[in-house]
Formats: C-alpha cells, sequence, structure tokens
C-alpha cells in the first residue's frame, strides 16, 4: 500500500504534463488552422524549385 | 476532402479574382510596436487546398526578405510580415494576383470584435475536465473494487481526498461556462438547461467533501466531472458548428476596403482607404478596379460588372450623371466619381445590415434540444426537492443523507442525452452530407432543412450555372472563328464568352477597343466591329434582348450573337421532385422579366417574380414567413445574401461569392442541384434521431429516477447508468450512417 504514496503523485504527474503539453499546444496558435495543418504535412521540406509535388 | 478546385472559380460572377491587377495595399500596412515590422492581412480567395497554401508561400518566400508569409486555409487569411520598406505591400500583393488569387487587404481591428474567443475557451474546459476525468476515474474505480474486496476506510477516505484534489479546482475551472450562463439565467429570472446542470456538479462535489470530511461511503466528485466532461465534449461539438458561420459581417467589410483613388482639388491623386473619403470629394475608378464608393458619375462612360450588387449577368452601362455603387467593377473606360456615400453609408453596408438584422431575427429560432430543456429543468428540479423533502419530513435519514440523495436524483436525470446526442447526430449527418460535397454550417439548419415547406430559388448561379455560354445554332463556323479571333484582345465578360466557346480560333491582332461600344479592326477592305448592337450593326437598341454582340464585316450582313446562361443539367428534374413531394417552389430574381420568365417556363416554376432588389428578396420572404411558410432559401449572389440570413433555412452553391456561403446554413459543391435533395433527405432522417434520442434518454430517466430517489444510487450505479445512457445514445446516432448507406434514394 505504501507505494501508492508514490505512484499516485506520479501518475497525476503524468497527466498534468499533458494537459500542460495541449495547453501550450493550444496557446501557440497550432489549433488556429487544422484544415491547413492536414495539409502541410504533405509537403515536402525541400525547397528547391525542381522539387513539384 | 481536397476538391480538384481551380485557383480561378471562373464560373462566379463578380468573385474577388476578377479584382483589377493594380491593387494599393499600402494604406492597410501596419508597423509592428517596438519591431517596426510591417504587417499586411489580406483575404485570399480561391485557396481551396494545400497545393494553394504551398504556391503562394513558395511565390512569397521567393521575393526573399520575408520574414514570414503564412496562410491559413481555415480561414483564408495570408499574413505577411517584413523589414524595410511598407511599399513593397503592392509588389507581395501582386505577386499572388499573378498566381491566380484574388486579394483584399482588411485591417485586423476592425476584425477584432468579432474573433470568438468561447471556442477556444471550450477547448481548454474540455481538456481539464477530460484529464481530471481519467484521473479521479482511475481513484474511484479503486474505491469501487474496494467495495468487493477489503479496503479499510482509512485507505477510502485517502482516495476520495485525492479524488477532491483533482476534482474540485478541475470543476471551478472546467464549469465556468455553465455557471456563466445559469447565472444569467437566473438573474434574468428564469431557468435554463445550465442551472440544474450547475447544481448537480457543484452540489455533488460539495457534498461529497463533507462525506469525505466524515470519512463517509459515497463521494460523486467522478459523477460530477465525467458529467461535465460529457456535456463539454456535447457543447465543443455545438460551438464548432456555430463557429464556421461566424464570419459573415468580417468578409463583406473586407470588400469594401479596398483602397481608393482620390483625386485632390490641385488634380493630384492619392490612394487612400475607402473611410477617410468624405462625401464630395472626386474619385478616380480605373478599367477592371472595383468601385469603392457610392457615387455619381462626373466623367466618363463605362460599363459596369454589377452582379455583386443586383445579381445581373450582363453588364450596366452607366454614363455622366447616373449612380454607381460600392462593390461594383468598372470593366470599360475609366471614371470619375463625385462621392455620395462611403463605409456605413453605401448600399454594401446596407445589405451588411440587412443581413445582420436578418440573422439576429433567425436567431430567435429556438433548437428541439432547448425546447425540451425548457420543460427539463423545471421537471429535474421539483423531482430533487421532492425527494429531499420526502426523505426529511418522513425522518427515515438524516438531512445530510436526503441532500445526498437528491443530489443522485440530479446527477442521473442530467441531460447527457440532451447535450451529447443531438449534437453527435448533427456532426455525423454533417460528415455525411460533406461526402457527398454539402458542407453544413449552421448547428440548427438541420432542424430547419426537415421542417421546411417552400423552396425559393435565385436564378444567376443556382438555376444556373452562372456561366454565359454562345448560344450557337445558326452560326456560320467562319464567322465565329473571325469573332471569336477578336474577341481575344478583350477582357470584356461577353468576349471571354465568345472566345471560349472558339477555343482554337486564331487571335486577331491590331485589334482596338472602343470603351462602352465593342471592338473594332480597320483592314483594307473595311472595318470589322464586333460589340453593342446600335454601334457594330445599324440596328436599334433595344434593352429586353438579353446578352448579345454584334459582328459586322464589310460586304456581309451584320451578324446576333446571343448569350445564354444555361440552366444546370438537372434543375428541372429537382424542381419536379420538390413538387411531386409537396414543396411550394418559387423563382426570385433579380435579372429582367425576359430572362426569368425564360427560365420559370423551362422549369415549370409558376410562381416567379424578377427585377428584384436585395430588399425586395427579403421582403418577398417575410411576406411568405407571414403565411406561415417555412422558407428554404436557395442562392448564390451578394444581392442574395440578406434573403440567405432572412430565410428560414438557407443554402448556397460553392461558386456563390464568399458573403452568400457565409450567410447561407449550408454550401454544395459541383454542376448539379440534386444536393438540394440530399439535405433535405439527410435532414429529416437526423431528426427522426434525435428524436429517437430523446424518447430513449426518458425512457432512461423513467428507470433510473424512481431508483435514485429511493436512495438506491450508489456513486458506482450513478456511473454505469450515466455511461451507459450516454452510449445508447451515441450508438443511435450512429445509425444514421447505416441507413443511409442502405438507402440509394439519395444521390
Amino acid at each position: 500500500m505504501s507505494g501508492l504514496i508514490y505512484l499516485i503523485p506520479i501518475a497525476l504527474f503524468l497527466g498534468l504534463l499533458g494537459l500542460g503539453a495541449f495547453l501550450w499546444a493550444m496557446r501557440s496558435g497550432q489549433f488556429d488552422d487544422l484544415d491547413g495543418a492536414a495539409e502541410r504535412i504533405l509537403f515536402d521540406d525541400e525547397d528547391d524549385d525542381g522539387h513539384r509535388t | 476532402m481536397t476538391t480538384a478546385a481551380l485557383p480561378l472559380p471562373s464560373g462566379a460572377p463578380a468573385s474577388i479574382a476578377d479584382a483589377p491587377a493594380a491593387l494599393d495595399v499600402v494604406p492597410f500596412v501596419r508597423q509592428e510596436a517596438g519591431s517596426g515590422t510591417n504587417v499586411l492581412h489580406l483575404l485570399v480567395e480561391g485557396v481551396h487546398c494545400g497545393a494553394c497554401i504551398r504556391r503562394i508561400e513558395r511565390a512569397l518566400q521567393r521575393e526573399g526578405g520575408l520574414e514570414t508569409a503564412r496562410v491559413n486555409l481555415t480561414t483564408r487569411r495570408l499574413t505577411i510580415r517584413w523589414n524595410g520598406e511598407p511599399v513593397r505591400g503592392n509588389r507581395l500583393a501582386q505577386v499572388v494576383t499573378d498566381l491566380g488569387y484574388g486579394v483584399v487587404p482588411f485591417d485586423p481591428d476592425r476584425l477584432k470584435a468579432l474573433d470568438n474567443k468561447a471556442e477556444s475557451e471550450l477547448l481548454r474546459c474540455l481538456a481539464v475536465a477530460g484529464f481530471a476525468a481519467g484521473n479521479v476515474m482511475l481513484l474511484a474505480v479503486s474505491v469501487w473494487a474496494g467495495h468487493f474486496y477489503t479496503m479499510g476506510e482509512a485507505t477510502r477516505t485517502f482516495f476520495h481526498w485525492f479524488e477532491a484534489l483533482i476534482a474540485l479546482p478541475a470543476i471551478a475551472y472546467a464549469g465556468r461556462p455553465f455557471f456563466r450562463s445559469a447565472f444569467k439565467a437566473l438573474r434574468a429570472g428564469h431557468t435554463n438547461m445550465d442551472v440544474p446542470i450547475s447544481l448537480a456538479v457543484l452540489l455533488a462535489p460539495g457534498m461529497s467533501l463533507v462525506e469525505t470530511i466524515r470519512s463517509g461511503e459515497h463521494a460523486y466528485f467522478d459523477s460530477a466531472i465525467t458529467l461535465l466532461f460529457f456535456l463539454l465534449i456535447g457543447r465543443y461539438l455545438d460551438q464548432r458548428a456555430r463557429g464556421t458561420a461566424r464570419s459573415a459581417a468580417e468578409r463583406l467589410l473586407a470588400l469594401n476596403a479596398s483602397a481608393v483613388t482620390l483625386v485632390l482639388p490641385d488634380g493630384t491623386t492619392r490612394s487612400v482607404r475607402p473611410e477617410q473619403l468624405e462625401a464630395g470629394q472626386e474619385v478616380l475608378v480605373a478599367t477592371g478596379e472595383r468601385v469603392g464608393v457610392d457615387g455619381v458619375v462626373i466623367e466618363g462612360a463605362s460599363e459596369l460588372d454589377t452582379s455583386l450588387i443586383t445579381g445581373e449577368t450582363v453588364p450596366q452601362r452607366v454614363g455622366a450623371g447616373e449612380r454607381v455603387f460600392a462593390g461594383t467593377i468598372n470593366l470599360g473606360a475609366p471614371l470619375r466619381l463625385k462621392v455620395r456615400a462611403v463605409g456605413e453609408g453605401t448600399l454594401l453596408a446596407e445589405i451588411v445590415r440587412l443581413m445582420e438584422l436578418a440573422e439576429q431575427r433567425r436567431s430567435r429560432f429556438v433548437a428541439i434540444a432547448d425546447r425540451v430543456a425548457k420543460a427539463y429543468a423545471p421537471a429535474v428540479h421539483g423531482l430533487a426537492a421532492i425527494t429531499f423533502l420526502g426523505w426529511t419530513l418522513t425522518g427515515a435519514v438524516g438531512w445530510q443523507t436526503a441532500l445526498l440523495y437528491a443530489i443522485a436524483v440530479l446527477i442521473v436525470t442530467c441531460p447527457c442525452a440532451l447535450g451529447l446526442a443531438v449534437p453527435a447526430v448533427q456532426v455525423l449527418a454533417s460528415g455525411r452530407l460533406m461526402r457527398h460535397g454539402t458542407l453544413l454550417k449552421s448547428a440548427t439548419a438541420l432542424e430547419r432543412f426537415a421542417r421546411a415547406d417552400t423552396v425559393v430559388f435565385d436564378k444567376t448561379g443556382t438555376l444556373t450555372t452562372g456561366r454565359l455560354e454562345l448560344e450557337r445554332g445558326g452560326i456560320a463556323p467562319d464567322v465565329l472563328t473571325a469573332a471569336a479571333g477578336m474577341a481575344k484582345a478583350s477582357h470584356h465578360p461577353l468576349a471571354r464568352a465568345l472566345a471560349a466557346a472558339a477555343p482554337d480560333a486564331p487571335a486577331v491582332s491590331g485589334v482596338e477597343e472602343v470603351p462602352g461600344m465593342g471592338l473594332r479592326l480597320v483592314r483594307s477592305e473595311g472595318e470589322w466591329r464586333l460589340g453593342r448592337r446600335g454601334w457594330a450593326a445599324d440596328v436599334p437598341e433595344d434593352a429586353t434582348v438579353g446578352a448579345e454582340l454584334w459582328f459586322a464585316r464589310p460586304g456581309v450582313g451584320p451578324v446576333r450573337l446571343a448569350f445564354v446562361d444555361r440552366v444546370r443539367e438537372d434543375a428541372a428534374v429537382v424542381v419536379h421532385e420538390l413538387k411531386r413531394r409537396g414543396y411550394r417552389v418559387v423563382l426570385l430574381s433579380g435579372d429582367r422579366e425576359p430572362t426569368v420568365r425564360a427560365i420559370a417556363d423551362e422549369l415549370g416554376i409558376a410562381e416567379w417574380h424578377a427585377a428584384l432588389k436585395p430588399q425586395d428578396k427579403t421582403a418577398r420572404l417575410e411576406a411568405l414567413a407571414a403565411e406561415g411558410r417555412k422558407v428554404l432559401m436557395v442562392g448564390d449572389g451578394l444581392n442574395d445574401a440578406p434573403a440567405l440570413a432572412a430565410a428560414y433555412v438557407s443554402l448556397s452553391p460553392a461558386t456563390a461569392v464568399d458573403i452568400s456561403q457565409t450567410a447561407a446554413d449550408a454550401v454544395f459543391q459541383g454542376q448539379r442541384l440534386a444536393p438540394v435533395l440530399a439535405v433535405i433527405d439527410v435532414a429529416k432522417r437526423a431528426e427522426r434521431l434525435v428524436k429517437q434520442n430523446f424518447a430513449l434518454s426518458f425512457g432512461y430517466n423513467v428507470f433510473t429516477v424512481p431508483l435514485a430517489m429511493a436512495g438506491l444510487v450508489t456513486p458506482l450505479v450513478a456511473a454505469i447508468a450515466m455511461s451507459t445512457s450516454s452510449i445508447v445514445v451515441v450508438l443511435n446516432s450512429l445509425r444514421l450512417n447505416w441507413t443511409t448507406r442502405r438507402a440509394t434514394s439519395v444521390p
């Protein structure tokens, strides 16, 4: 039972970490353009002109 | 869903893409405080997919020296930041227009008030509630398991304390949207659905805290936070559905925002924003430029594309002394105008006002969920009060336990089904429609689509494709080739339609454009003319004949080239089907009477009205509403925007001007009119499912409420009952897709 003293706070901390990451992502505008984000993932990174998709 | 959309919506009459190349955006470039970086915001028309983003951003990056250039596909806005000269903005805007996209600068300050923070607040609350619900459940499940094995009182209380530690701050944070709305309702002296919700999620943890302090057996932290989580999901879906419809006024105001050329008393010109003008000043409107003000022509004669205001496809001739309106496009020679009205005073602004007014009127529509909620809240309060009083007055248990029972009643009756099932059906139905190319925008639209009994069509761009096409019958091939070759020299809509009719015709060189008249080609044997009937051919003018050009060559009699706006191929079938189902079909158009009559006869529409101004259309719709009719309006032009907003429910083709798309409840894609029927079908099915869901959740309440009143609902029972009911209604909502897959009636 004494393990709970560590395990519960650890579980909570991990959950909070996820929540914090989500709130940060929201604040930094990552949810502002979901349609655009869905398309951008398909872009090639190289920006040389011969590389058209 | 990537539709193969062309960057240039060539079918759309008067889209921004037709706007002039010579766009002056410099008055809209802002300097950021501190860094002094230039920022320019542009609305980009015609952006539909990832390829568009890429083309625009790469073209801008190639210009070099930019800090950022980013397109937002959702809002179709482009933000460019650069250091250095603000005047570079023009070059950058030019780069985007050269790619074939229309751009309109806008002032973000004017749009700030319209930005809705509600959605992101709900998302934050949802995240917090989700986190807390998961973690509280983790502990609650251990406690329930402890009922069956042996869990000491100390461990249980310890777990309850942990639950309280997570749940109480989470509820205080995530419950705010509900508390605010409940508080507002109570202060206004009535009750809404949020009142019992707020009571339940406040009283339950409050009493549970007391129980925890007393080392009691039952705590309802998990019920309260899970309830909140479910309700927030529903609320968020609802808000998302509404969100897309929000930016109506925004886009239209942006249309009004192109810079205008002011003529100063000393004759010099200056580029200014329209709102900096005053009545009485003079402005120049170059060829191809959008008119930015309402005014009177003092000098020049030209043709205006007025389709944005009137819906007419044929350009309108204007001369000195005639009125012109903001939002029209100058197709011919440059004009000099005396300003009559700017900004708020223009006809365009008037249309915006009409639309806002109509939208407010429509927002009075009460969704079925809200009507149910109206009866629901008092019933729930009553039952909880009866439980509490019943147990305390009989003296069977102490008042704390009685209060706990009453809270259990509040929790089990809480409207998960109402809060979750209706948005779930809506999301599924709109997903279903989206796969068929129809975009549903308003949250309550489905209900209204299902109930409409009258269908009102606009003509141009709705029943017809909105594109002028040459009527080929009786035109000799050599005449067509020669005329089309000449037409290639002009950007006039009729000339372009003629050129499109014979794409192989070689372009003729030496063609000269006579503004307001037509095209002229001087040859050794004489002069060729292509243009207005009075000028090209010696035929008296007649305003009733519709779109035409005359082509005259020396020695050959003048030939008439007539243009028609073709009816969508399945329009007759759709109109017939609507009539067969008992809908009253009406045609309202801003176009001239002969054209409208011809279309109405062709499609078998008995009830039609021509030459209507935007206000007239709205008035007609109001008259229909006064007769008790529920009108489904299908329209596309800016002139339809107020009517679309005023109708009971509205639908717009994807080729419509943006503002109409925003005003409409749904937008359909493609060359066919059949989506009108599909939307009605899906809406009717969705309404049936919503009603079934209500029946299910009431059935569930009939079963659980007596249990709760009897004091038999422990937190475990509450959790099981609540999730079962939520799952059942969501599963039932999913049937929307099963049934439509089997049904073949939806094209």
